[in-house]
């Protein structure tokens, strides 16, 4: 039965709540995907009623300010670290979903061994891994996920691959691991979208509480102030850059160790 | 009677801290404390305890974070090349205040150096081997024995001061076997892990384990918070040992594996007619410095010995404020320590003073 609330006398059904988040002013820039995947995220919270039974990791970066507004128990990492964090923290308390949040210098670059290991041992935790191809935090550096010619402020002549390789694709390493029962790629850049990215976090915390092995949803976000964009021009940008060299959909809908 | 065990140094110290009641270990191997991982790697999945052989020393102290944040007993155990490596995350740790056990079986340094016993890594324990004002409680057992009891006491302090404590053992005394009894009345005193991540219940507001402290205010406010503690902690928890102290001459200092060698020279010196006396410091921080400086009134010197080419004399110095000779005697590169040579330096220096 749906919910119902009674105004000026009259019963309507609820539709959509507000996220039970912390009442802290977001820090994120006009137009950033980053508060999306939050409130998304408690949305799911709250919605499967396990405030208690959460237990979330932001490590260094943009992310580390989520347990500002998420409302359930929170960890800080050091840069790269959240895998091993959530790692300890999966082993003890088995009984409880335990997600990252974590941008692309974080995962990809310096914590990529605890991400990979953490994924091919099969630890059940959710993986939310906010790609913006680019160090947003410490003012749009060159990330290992920037776009081939994309310019940055350590790319200032565009990503040469040739000097830097090409960007990585770390939904597609993980994959290929028996330990990940889930690797998705979604974006927020418009209202279906989010839609499938919320569908995508149940899933997940699902597979977490169930310790079904590792889930990895990697978003396809933007940076409107690292890309040196306004919020509407970062949308065409990622949506004709970032989505043709990331498609979007599931790699994985099943596995972990057995 | 408790039972008496023949073991490893190494393996004390895992059976202790599975008495003591740990809920998770998380080691990478290396020499000479791999065996600490192996016993753990037997027992724990046996027991249903969490345990991780992490893909680095880097990744084993960062599971120690989360775990230990969820108010669990963890540990991880390490020689030093790892222990430089879990720097990072034992400054993290000091200022979420988490508490956990940590293990450096010292081996000769620097660089990656040799799997040999030395005592070279005083300073990173002491002086705070990873970056800002912290500090960890360093407890320095000198036998199979004490590396079984300084578990149990780590653990205890460690979630009493809600702080890091380091065991910092050595390379023979992590591979030599002797007898050893484990506690039979071990009671771990009552723990208080409101603070701790454990899924945000209704009638609480929401932990957060951090060490982010933007605001210049706030971090100030924490670190006065956490000299505070330390202050505390420098009061009520100095330990050491004391051994013919009472009439010497000259007062030799020495903590683990080098302490025992010392109190054979102190009993080599005493048959000759030489007045020498032994402190020993059971923590190196807190640092025993009121009783270092009380018997300065009474020898003549101090012989600050140390298997590394002189660290804890710079702190024996600063506890006297310079005002009686201090000496060095020591060995590097995994060479152990001779009596001869401590006796022979003795008698130069009371010629000398
Ligand atoms: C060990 C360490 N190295 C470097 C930094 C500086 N730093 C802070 S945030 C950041 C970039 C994070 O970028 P990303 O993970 O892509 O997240 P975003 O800010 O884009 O969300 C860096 C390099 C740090 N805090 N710690």
């Amino acid at each position: 039965m749906a919910e119902t609330i009674t105004k000026n006398g009259q019963e309507f059904d609820v539709v959509w709540k507000k996220p039970n988040l912390q009442k802290n002013d977001m820090h994120y820039c006009p137009g950033c995907a980053h508060g999306t995947l939050e409130k998304l995220l408690q949305e799911v919270i709250d919605e499967k009623g396990i405030q208690h039974q959460i237990i979330g990791v932001s490590p260094v970066g943009c992310a580390v300010f989520a347990y500002d507004y998420m409302n359930c128990d929170m960890q800080e990492a050091a840069h790269g670290r959240a895998c091993a964090l959530a790692t300890g923290i999966k082993r003890v308390m088995p009984e409880h979903a335990v997600f990252t949040i974590q941008g692309d210098g974080d995962l990809a670059s310096i914590g990529l061994a605890e991400t990979l290991h953490a994924c091919n041992r099969g630890e059940s935790i959710i993986i939310l891994f906010y790609n913006n191809a680019i160090y947003g935090m410490t003012g749009g550096q060159m990330a290992p996920t920037t776009l081939p010619g994309q310019i940055t402020s350590s790319s200032p002549d565009g990503r040469d691959p040739k000097l830097s390789g090409m960007p990585l694709k770390v939904a597609n390493i993980v994959k290929e691991f028996d330990g990940t029962c889930y690797v998705t790629r979604q974006a927020a850049n418009n209202a279906v979208n989010a839609r499938k990215l919320k569908k995508a976090i149940e899933k997940a915390v699902d597979n977490s509480l169930n310790n079904r092995g590792t889930s990895f949803i990697e978003l396809v976000g933007n940076c409107p102030s690292g890309w040196k964009l306004t919020p509407v021009e970062s949308y065409k940008w990622w949506e004709e850059n970032m989505l043709k060299y990331y498609p979007l959909g599931d790699l994985k809908t099943e596995g972990g160790i057995k | 009677m408790a039972e008496k065990y023949l073991m490893k140094g190494n393996e004390a110290l895992a059976e202790a801290a599975i008495r003591a009641g740990i809920d998770g270990y998380f080691g990478y191997p290396i020499t000479p404390q791999s065996e600490v991982l192996e016993y753990f790697s037997k027992w724990l999945p046996r027991k249903g305890i969490a345990y991780v052989q992490a893909e680095s020393e880097v990744s084993a102290i960062n599971m120690v974070y989360g775990a230990g944040a969820c108010g669990k007993r963890v540990m991880t155990s390490t020689s030093s090349p790892g222990f430089s490596l879990m720097q990072e995350g034992v400054s993290y740790i000091a200022c979420a205040q988490i508490p956990c056990v940590l293990v450096n079986v010292q081996r000769g340094g620097p660089g990656l150096g040799t799997i040999q016993p030395s005592q070279g890594d005083y300073f990173q324990a002491v002086k705070g081997g990873g970056h800002g004002d912290y500090r960890l409680i360093v407890l320095t057992p000198n036998s199979v024995q004490e590396q079984a009891d300084m578990v149990y006491k780590a653990f205890d302090l460690s979630e009493k001061y809600l702080n890091p404590v380091l065991i910092l053992s050595d390379g023979a005394l992590g591979q030599m076997m002797e007898t050893v009894e484990f506690k039979e009345d071990y009671v771990r005193p009552e723990f208080d892990d409101s603070w701790a991540t454990t899924g945000k219940m209704t009638n609480r507001g929401m932990n957060t384990i951090t060490s982010l402290y933007i605001k210049p205010e706030d971090m100030e406010k924490k670190n006065f918070e956490l000299q505070a503690k330390y202050k505390i902690i420098e009061e009520n928890e100095v330990d050491y040992e004391l051994c013919h102290m009472d009439d010497a001459e000259i007062g030799y200092i020495a903590y683990g594996l080098s302490s025992r060698i010392v109190k054979k020279a102190v009993d080599i010196a005493r048959e000759q007619g030489i007045k020498v006396g032994l402190i020993r410091p059971k923590t190196v921080w807190p640092f025993p410095k009121d009783v270092i400086k009380k018997y300065s009134e009474q020898v003549k010197a101090y012989l600050s010995i140390e298997m590394s080419v002189g660290q804890m004399i710079e702190d024996v110095k600063l506890a006297i404020d310079c005002k009686i000779p201090v000496e060095h005697y020591g060995k590097t590169g995994g060479i152990v320590l001779s009596t001869e040579e401590i006796i022979e330096k003795t008698k130069d220096m009371l010629n000398k003073y």
